[in-house]
């Protein structure tokens, strides 16, 4: 069959530019509607949708951040030719960095716990070829966080550090991306949005602009109910650095969710939705289930941020 | 002689700061009760409701997994160090 018999859909094109190709897939993500966990709920007028944030290139909602935070860097001119990018991540984030090096041409070092999951760091590592760095495990993501910090200044000019815990352009990409699909997706029906918190970008800057859209949309952060906690890339406030971009005047109100909260709703979904999402995704929904009870009608979107199907079958290993 | 148990930065609330702490006991559940004892409240962040080790608490005795040897019934001697390290997640206190 020659190539002009085939049918439309099949034309593509070939494609010479990889930044195109991958880096400009990123966003736009579907937003699914929950069709059956929502139905404990009754006849109640409650609906629930969830963005579907692994369809990005990386698998994961850090994708967006990542990328922002690069091209902003290498727009301000703190991210010069020949640098190599550092940051310390609990492994998304990790995922997303490496493969925009890889498509643009500059070394990542990623510095990260010893026990972020082997899914994560075979990825980081062996596909997408970033140098990996490992923290005390008994310190969790704030030990790489200072590891990281001393790394970087004994070698400032050598590396470009966007601190996503601490940059405005991570929450910035989702106050303009995130959130105008939202808006976009649901016309302008959603009034309750949920997001775990970890950096807080997804919250901060989702929260943002869709208040800007309709003040009226009240936001809220999910976050661990225990400071010893298995949602990965969550963080408890209380008993975690706090991220410098972290804002508690951006959201209505705080919904804590337990572990096994979080891991029982993994499952659900997965039995009920037929989806395979990660720890963080179960918890969001665990979340928005909280307030759903609780509120006589609304148009609820939660983050799923990632599936990461190897991390959930391992449950917690590495 | 005694077990050296090294404790994650969110219990160290529990112990005082401390990031290793000594223990007796000749399995892993003698080592835990044993600091149950010592620091009240410390079981119940690694045990769920029902009793089972959470899922996301990791175990080491030295270097080796203890899902690998015989779960908390896992015998330990003077001397092992035993390392509990969760899954990963934010958490430190500053």
């Amino acid at each position: 069959m020659k190539a002009t018999q085939l049918p439309p859909e099949l034309r593509v094109p070939v494609i010479t530019n990889y930044e195109e190709a991958v880096l400009d897939r990123i966003g736009n993500t579907p937003l699914l509607k929950i069709r059956n966990i929502v139905k404990d709920f009754g006849n109640k007028d409650i609906e629930i949708y969830a963005k579907a944030e692994w369809v990005n290139p990386a698998g994961s909602v850090k994708a967006r951040p990542a990328l922002r935070m690069v091209r902003d860097g290498l727009a301000s001119g703190a991210f010069k030719r020949g640098m190599e990018l550092i940051d310390s991540t609990s492994g998304n984030t990790g995922v997303a960095y490496a493969l925009i090096g890889r498509i643009l041409g500059f070394k990542v070092n990623l510095v990260l716990p010893g026990n972020v999951c082997k899914a994560r760091k075979g990825i980081m590592a062996k596909q997408f070829k970033a140098n990996l760095i490992l923290s005390d495990p008994m310190e969790q993501s704030d030990g790489a966080i200072k590891l990281c910090r001393k790394l970087y200044n004994e070698n400032p000019d050598k590396y470009f550090l966007p601190d996503q815990y601490n940059n405005p352009s991570n929450w910035m990409a989702h106050r303009d991306t995130t959130a105008r699909e939202i808006h976009e997706q649901t016309k302008g029906r959603v009034t309750h949005f949920l997001a775990g918190i970890g950096t807080s970008g997804t919250l901060m800057g989702t929260s943002r602009g869709l208040k800007a859209l309709n003040p009226g949309l009240k936001s809220y952060a999910v976050e661990p109910a225990e400071s010893l906690h298995g949602i990965e890339g969550l963080k408890h406030m209380e008993s975690s650095i706090v991220p410098g971009i972290y804002d508690t005047s951006v959201y209505d109100e705080k919904i804590s969710v337990t572990t096994d909260e979080a891991y029982h709703m993994v499952s659900r979904i997965e039995d009920e939705e037929g989806l395979l999402v990660g720890t963080s995704s179960g918890a969001a929904l665990a979340g928005a289930m909280k307030l759903a009870a609780r509120i006589d009608k609304g148009v609820l979107v939660v983050i799923f941020p990632d599936s990461c199907e190897e991390c959930v079958i391992a449950h917690g290993e590495f | 002689m005694a077990i050296n148990v090294r404790i994650p930065t969110p219990l160290q609330r529990l112990t005082g700061g401390k990031g290793d702490v000594s223990a007796s006991g000749t399995t892993i559940k003698e080592v835990i009760d044993h600091l149950e004892s010592n620091y009240p409240g410390f079981k119940e962040k690694l045990y769920s409701e029902d009793g089972e080790l959470r899922r996301f608490i990791n175990l080491y005795i030295n270097e080796e997994d203890i899902r690998f040897i015989d779960s908390d019934n896992s015998t330990v001697k003077d001397g092992d160090t035993i390392s509990i390290i969760p899954a990963i997640a934010g958490g430190s206190i500053q």
